[in-house]
């Protein structure tokens, strides 16, 4: 039986990672924002049924960027795993920060472990009650996990979006404000018109008690949206 | 990761999640009797139950209703217990049996709604919902036999038919659909008597409140496990409504309300009786 060539765990994991970021590149982008009565995800997405946003319990939302059938069992397991915790303690105990580390250590152990990496980048956000600070994770596709303030973005354009955001982005935004950003900075990113049916966006509204999760219709965009000319 | 033939994959199904990974959890965890001395079963079935639940059509679409009182053998163990639960923004849930496992019963059927709609992207038809349910009860079944009994009506509004629909059960899961109303528990009966004589098809929403009550407070009077309209304490029955535009609570006040005009009107009635000089019953004659 031949040896198997040595491969050093550095160039192992380099590799690995150019794959990945590779995989993660070819996909369209996501970005998450804080306004003043919640949380905003705008996703480019010209799939009506095939999502990349999602509800994940009573205040957390899920995005996921890359490849389509790796992050939508993330997503599911996500769902599996706050229900599950919601119904064996409280619903309050179920929060971000909790999720946002399983998803790490899964994403993290995949990529040490398995030949190929998950092309995916995933953003878990949950809305605070009044008063209280938002969370918003970033999780890469080796597992690295950070916490953003105001804004975050994943997926193929996630590096120029957050440049332009960075100048563009203020605190206490409305929701009009804040969608109205999102899409210029998505238009700026890809230098190409975004039309509102390209767009999938979802809302966490502070102000609500229970399910704050809202999908926005074409519709309601599209008003948003004409309201900027 | 789960493919078609996965049989460990639990699909979108929180209580079959729940059987898997936290068997601990499951209501339906069956309880050892037989080991217990004589008096201790006894003690056991003897936990709180007794009640009235009800659900009637109206015109825009389903009242649901219950009164608060449990009952724990010949002793009030609560004034203030809730019978009639959200199952989610269009159908709602009363559950009729012993406390404990009815509560939860109620809080893990809402709990596998919101768990399909996420996992899916998209609610459970009304069919489908009563389906589960039907499935949840008869997982009841041995506790059940154990006297751990869980009756659920269950009402909901189809959004795209545009008609509500009642949905009534047995011990066994079997599930039946009433298409005008129908109540259980232990004043179910009396509750049933009182609809029967007043209920009218295409009734307005207050009247449907109206009827619901009435047949709520015979059901006090008749039977020792419901309670009435409490004045003092200010308890009244829960009632929603399951309309074309979700599920609505009926706000407190205006239960109050509705149960003092009957409770006047009825002595009112009582008054006039008497001041003839003569009794309900002779009157009658």
């Amino acid at each position: 039986m031949p040896l198997p060539y040595y491969v050093s765990p550095e160039q192992m994991m380099q590799d690995k990672a150019e794959y990945a970021r590779k995989g993660i590149a070819k996909g369209k982008s996501i970005i998450a924002m804080e306004y003043a009565a919640g949380m905003l995800l705008v996703a480019e997405n010209p799939s009506a049924s095939l999502n990349k946003i999602s509800e994940i319990y009573d205040r957390i939302a899920f995005a996921g960027a890359g490849k389509y059938s790796e992050f939508e069992n993330l997503r599911k397991a996500g769902i599996r795993y706050a229900d599950l915790k919601g119904y064996a303690y409280g619903r309050e105990d179920v929060t971000a920060k909790s999720l946002a580390n399983a998803y790490s250590q899964t994403i993290g152990n995949v990529f040490s472990e398995a030949m190929k990496p998950l092309e995916v980048e995933i953003l878990v956000v949950e809305v605070a009650e009044e008063g209280l600070p938002n969370e918003l994770y970033r999780i890469a596709f080796d597992g690295s996990i950070g916490d953003e303030k105001g804004f975050a973005a994943i997926g193929g354009q996630a590096e120029e979006l957050r440049l332009y955001l960075k100048d563009k982005y203020e605190d206490g935004l409305d929701q009009a404000g804040a969608l109205r950003l999102a899409t210029r900075a998505l238009e700026a990113a890809t230098s190409a018109q975004v039309k509102p049916e390209n767009l999938e966006v979802a809302i966490l509204e502070r102000g609500r008690t229970g399910r704050t999760f809202r999908r926005l219709s074409h519709e309601e965009l599209q008003a948003t949206l004409a309201g900027t000319e | 990761m789960p493919s078609f033939f996965d049989p460990y994959d639990v699909g979108s199904s929180f209580f079959d999640l729940l059987r898997q990974n936290r068997p601990d959890l499951v209501p339906q965890a069956q309880l050892k009797l037989e080991g217990l001395p004589q008096a201790e079963t006894r003690d056991l079935k003897e936990t709180p139950h007794g009640t009235t639940i009800l659900a009637l059509k109206y015109r825009d679409g389903v009242v649901i209703a219950g009164d608060r009182q449990a009952t724990e053998g010949f002793q009030i163990s609560s004034r203030r217990i809730e019978k009639v639960f959200k199952a989610d923004d269009h159908s709602a849930i009363a559950i009729a049996g012993v406390a404990g496992p009815c509560v939860e019963m109620a809080k893990l059927f809402e709990v596998e709604l919101a768990h399909y709609e996420k996992l899916e992207g998209m609610p459970l038809s009304l069919e489908g919902k009563a389906n589960k349910l039907s499935q949840m009860v008869k997982a009841n079944l041995p506790m059940a036999m154990q006297g751990l009994v869980v009756i659920p009506i269950f009402v909901g509004y189809d959004p795209r038919r545009g008609e509500g629909k009642i949905f009534k059960y047995d011990l066994t899961g079997g599930r039946y659909e009433e298409i005008e109303y129908y109540a259980t528990g232990s004043g179910g009966r009396e509750a049933r008597s009182a609809m029967k004589k007043l209920y009218r098809a295409d009734m307005a929403e207050g009247d449907a409140i109206g009827v619901a009550l009435e047949a709520l407070i015979d059901a006090a009077e008749e039977d020792v496990g419901t309670g009435g309209p409490d004045f003092v304490r200010g308890v009244f029955p829960t009632i929603k409504l399951v309309v074309m535009a979700g599920l609505q609570d009926v706000p407190e006040t205006r239960i109050r309300q509705a149960c003092q005009a009957i409770v006047d009107l009825r002595a009112s009635a009582q008054r006039e009786a008497g001041a003839d000089g003569e009794t309900q019953a002779r009157r009658i004659k």
